[in-house]
Order: C-alpha cells, then sequence, then structure tokens
C-alpha cells in the first residue's frame, strides 16, 4: 500500500511551488526526484555527510532526514538558490578561487553550510568554522582549502545575510 | 533512493494541541518532530508506521525555553539548537547547554528536538545525563473522556530499556521541567565518542552537586551507554554525599563507578573501554569541580 500523499505549498528559492507528496517521502527525494533541483546530493541518506544540505527558514538541515511534508508553508534554499544574476555567489567564487573543490559531490553541501554560517558570523574565525563544518565530509581534498576559500570570504566579508537575493 | 512503500493512511499537522492529543487518542499514530531518528529508523526497517502520521512542528505552545520563574520549561519541540544558543540556559543550567554543543553537526542540531531525544529512549542519548543530574521531569499528556490530561514522570522513572518508556502510545510528551538549581550548585557533563562531530557517545557521564564549604551536598550523577537505559549512578553518588571534596573521596567514587557501570561490548566499544572511560570521567568532573 502507498502512503498517503499530501499537498504542500513553500517557496523554493524565491518561488512559490505546490505539490503532491507521500508522507514518509524525505525533502531530499522530493527536490531531485519530484522537482528536478539535482543540485543537493545524495550520499550517506543518513545524517551523517552533509552532502544533502540545505537551508529551511534560515537555517541548515540534512534534507534525507527531513520529511517533504514538513516543508509546507516554509522557505526552503538549495544551491540552485545561491547563483545571483552577476554569477557565482561569493561563497562559490572562493571555493573555485581557492582550489577548494576536487570531485565536487560534497560541495553543494560544503558550501550550503558555509555560506550559512559566514551569514550568520560575518567574522567567521577558521576554528568556528571548522567546528561548523564538522557534519560536512568530504572524501576528496582534506579540508584545508575548503577552509582557506571560508576565510577568504570571511576576512572580505562579502557574504550577505540572506540566501537568496 | 527508495521511498519504503508504508500504509499510512493519514498524515496530519495540528496547530492545537487538544487536536495532536485527540489524533493520537487510540495509540495509531507515529509521532514526527524533527525526524532525525524516526527517519534513519524506518528506512532501515528497524521501525514500522503506524496509520496515522502525526507532525507535532505546528502545534502552538509545544515550543520554547520558559526560564523566568522557579521552575525551568522546556517544551518538547525545542531543538537541540535552541538550546545549545539559549542565554537563559547558559546561566541557569550551563550543563544542558554544554551537552548541547557537543551534540551531533549544526544541520543535525537544527532539526533534533528534545523530546525526540527522550522519546527515542537511547541509552546514549545526550540530553538526559544532564537532565538526570538536574533533577528534570517530563510532561506527558494525552486526550481522555473529551479532555487533556497531564501527567508528570521524573525522567529517572521514564527510561525502561533501549527505546523503551513509561510512555503510552496515545501520550505525548509535552515539555521538560526542572526547578531552577539553587545557588552553589555546580553541573559538569563529559562525553566521549569516536569523532568529534556526530559522535554517538560510546560513554557519557554529568555530574551535579551543591557545593558547600568544601563538601557536596545533594549528589546527582548520571551515565549514559553503560546500561540499556541512562541511569542515575549511585554507588557513586553515595561516595561522594557529604564527603570533603580530597583526594581520597574522589578515588572512592571512581572505585564505586565500577559498581553503577554495566556496559556491554558493541560496535561502537567494548566493555572494558566503556568502564575505563566510566573512571576516567568520573575522575575528571570532579577534579574539575574540585578546581574551581
Ligand atoms: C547523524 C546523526 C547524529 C546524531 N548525533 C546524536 C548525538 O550526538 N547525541 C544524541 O543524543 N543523539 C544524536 N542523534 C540522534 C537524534 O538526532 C536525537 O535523538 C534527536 O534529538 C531526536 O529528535 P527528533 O526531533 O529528530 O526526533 P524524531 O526522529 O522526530 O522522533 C524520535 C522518536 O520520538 C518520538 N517523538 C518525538 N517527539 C515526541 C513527543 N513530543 N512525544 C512523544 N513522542 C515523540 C517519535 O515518534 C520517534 O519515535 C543523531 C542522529 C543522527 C542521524
Ligand atoms: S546524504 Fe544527507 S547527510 Fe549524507
Ligand atoms: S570534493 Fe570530493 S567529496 Fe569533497
Amino acid at each position: 500500500m502507498m502512503s498517503v500523499e499530501t499537498e504542500i505549498r513553500f517557496s523554493l528559492n524565491g518561488r512559490p511551488v505546490s505539490l503532491k507528496v507521500p508522507a514518509t517521502m524525505k525533502t531530499l527525494a522530493m527536490l531531485r526526484d519530484r522537482l528536478g533541483m539535482t543540485g543537493t546530493k545524495y550520499a550517506c541518506g543518513e545524517g551523517e555527510c552533509g552532502a544533502c544540505t540545505i537551508e529551511i527558514d534560515g537555517k541548515t538541515v540534512n534534507s534525507c532526514l527531513m520529511y517533504a511534508v514538513d516543508c509546507d508553508g516554509r522557505e526552503v534554499v538549495t544551491i540552485e538558490g545561491l547563483r545571483t544574476p552577476e554569477g557565482l555567489h561569493p561563497v562559490q567564487q572562493a571555493f573555485v578561487d581557492h582550489g577548494a573543490v576536487q570531485c565536487g559531490f560534497c560541495m553543494p553541501g560544503m558550501i550550503m553550510q558555509s555560506r550559512n554560517l559566514l551569514a550568520n558570523n560575518p567574522e567567521l574565525t577558521r576554528e568556528q568554522a571548522q567546528r561548523g563544518l564538522e557534519g560536512n565530509l568530504c572524501r576528496c581534498t582534506g579540508y584545508t582549502k575548503v577552509l582557506d576559500a571560508v576565510d577568504a570570504v570571511a576576512a572580505t566579508n562579502t557574504c550577505g545575510g540572506r540566501a537568496n537575493p | 533512493m527508495s521511498e519504503t512503500i508504508e500504509a499510512i493512511t493519514t498524515y496530519l499537522a495540528p496547530r492545537r494541541l487538544d487536536e495532536a492529543l485527540q489524533a493520537m487518542a487510540d495509540g495509531e499514530a507515529t509521532v514526527l518532530c524533527g525526524g532525525t531518528d524516526l527517519a534513519p529508523q524506518t528506512e532501515s526497517g528497524a521501525r514500522q508506521y503506524k496509520a496515522r502520521l502525526l507532525n507535532i512542528n505546528r502545534v502552538e505552545g509545544l515550543g520554547g525555553i520558559a526560564a523566568d520563574g522557579g521552575e525551568i520549561r522546556i517544551g518538547a519541540t525545542t531543538t537541540v539548537a535552541e538550546i545549545r544558543r539559549s542565554a537563559a540556559l547558559a546561566k541557569i543550567a550551563p550543563v544542558l547547554v554544554e551537552a548541547a554543543e557537543h551534540f551531533a553537526s549544526e544541520q543535525i542540531r537544527n532539526a533534533a528536538s528534545l523530546g525526540g531525544n527522550l522519546c527515542n529512549a537511547s541509552p546514549a542519548g545526550d540530553m538526559s545525563p544532564p537532565l538526570l543530574v538536574l533533577g528534570a521531569a517530563v510532561e506527558l499528556a494525552c486526550w481522555r473522556d473529551g479532555a487533556a490530561h497531564t501527567r508528570r514522570v521524573p525522567l529517572e522513572q521514564f527510561f525502561v530499556g533501549p527505546g523503551k518508556t513509561v510512555k503510552l502510545a496515545q501520550e505525548l510528551l509535552t515539555a521538560v521541567v526542572f526547578a531552577r538549581p539553587a545557588p552553589g550548585f555546580v553541573a559538569r557533563f563529559r562525553k566521549s565518542g569516536p569523532r568529534p562531530a556526530l559522535e554517538i557517545s560510546t560513554v557519557s557521564v554529568a555530574l551535579g552537586a551543591r557545593v558547600a564549604d568544601g563538601r557536596l551536598g545533594d549528589v546527582r550523577v548520571a551515565m549514559g551507554s553503560v546500561a540499556p537505559t541512562p541511569l542515575r549512578a549511585r554507588h557513586v553518588e553515595a561516595a561522594l554525599e557529604g564527603r570533603p571534596l580530597d583526594a581520597a573521596t574522589v578515588a572512592a567514587a571512581v572505585a564505586a563507578a565500577a559498581e553503577d557501570a554495566k556496559p556491554i561490548d558493541d560496535v561502537r566499544a567494548s566493555a572494558w573501554y566503556r568502564s575505563h572511560l566510566v573512571k576516567v570521567f568520573v575522575e575528571e568532573v570532579l577534579d574539575d569541580v574540585r578546581g574551581n
């Protein structure tokens, strides 16, 4: 038997969406399979790695654990929402400039979490960044260049408060 | 990702507590809060959904921290992140903030609720040892005979076994309450796990006591991951109560820890290692209090 479907409405990267989702569907599956937003990545599926990090009402969560029905009435921002009309978001640009990206699979989550940390604390220290990124695993970079990129944004204070301009 | 096919026939996200309690009055509802335990447990098949999925995140009055009076009250849907950031709790019960500080990752803390942590009843649940030393109780509400009824259960009587509590299927945990700690009350929390982030505690120890004239009074010691439930360490407490806080007392308390901690071998650590860690933590928290 299939789970009951529920109609939900929420804001996705600043645009209203509405759709029907099964009660047990997770937000990650909804984003990728129902809404075609494949920027957010599925890796562990258990809350351990942070590849699926999104922002909901200004706070980051693991979308692989969050029930899609719980998005109803809320503001969701994914990696696709960071791009500005001028191009990459300053945090994305810093990751590129510092060579912080290798295979890239962890990066949408890494950048969502970094951007949120920087927006909440423009004077983020390296140690605070390290702690704030504890829930984001990367199998390639060894984290040093990731932290360099975050440091650079903190130094120039170029991270706006809201994910969605 | 495969969505498990489940027989959920109703989904509800009520705004009023009465509606939530009515929706679970027949015991046939699965409560959803942050989902950080429910999602992995149902995905892995360790747990089945009931016919109704009841999302309590929209219920008004279930969240928030009330810390003005003599009784401190933390609503069930309050997240671990909110506890970590609470300036009021940092003053009144820093031991709870410390435990929140060492809880998982920011993404998990933003979703994980206090009520979910207690109802999940893991022996490793990190909110339990600090709340046990604060002498906390939980409020359980249910709908019966056309009205809401609430009972209070001391946290130390709440846990029955791994994943098991005295809460009935028709009951919702609405809040955690504890008396404002008296002046002179000190408390400490230690936990260990294999990696700094996302650690499921290998072992945790909390101590709470009133310190006066170099002696400990009203001592409460709690341990996690050393038994089927988080527990009060009665032998350690007895070794400390009313004693001068000197090296001999610390040694006696460390020795008594072996009486309270009955750990098992599992994938995270051996029983031997856990027994050892518990002693180290008991010594550390006492040395820390002595140093004050
Ligand atoms: C990667 C990862 C790391 C973690 N790290 C830690 C850690 O460091 N320390 C730790 O203690 N835990 C940890 N956890 C476990 C989990 O995050 C916590 O137990 C969390 O507090 C559960 O809250 P929740 O709101 O997500 O609960 P949910 O998953 O929504 O619910 C948990 C259980 O409680 C029931 N329930 C929830 N609220 C109520 C209520 N008010 N009344 C009645 N029943 C209710 C649900 O039906 C379910 O059975 C971790 C989990 C993950 C996935
Ligand atoms: S895929 Fe969600 S945390 Fe790993
Ligand atoms: S760049 Fe490959 S996992 Fe992080």
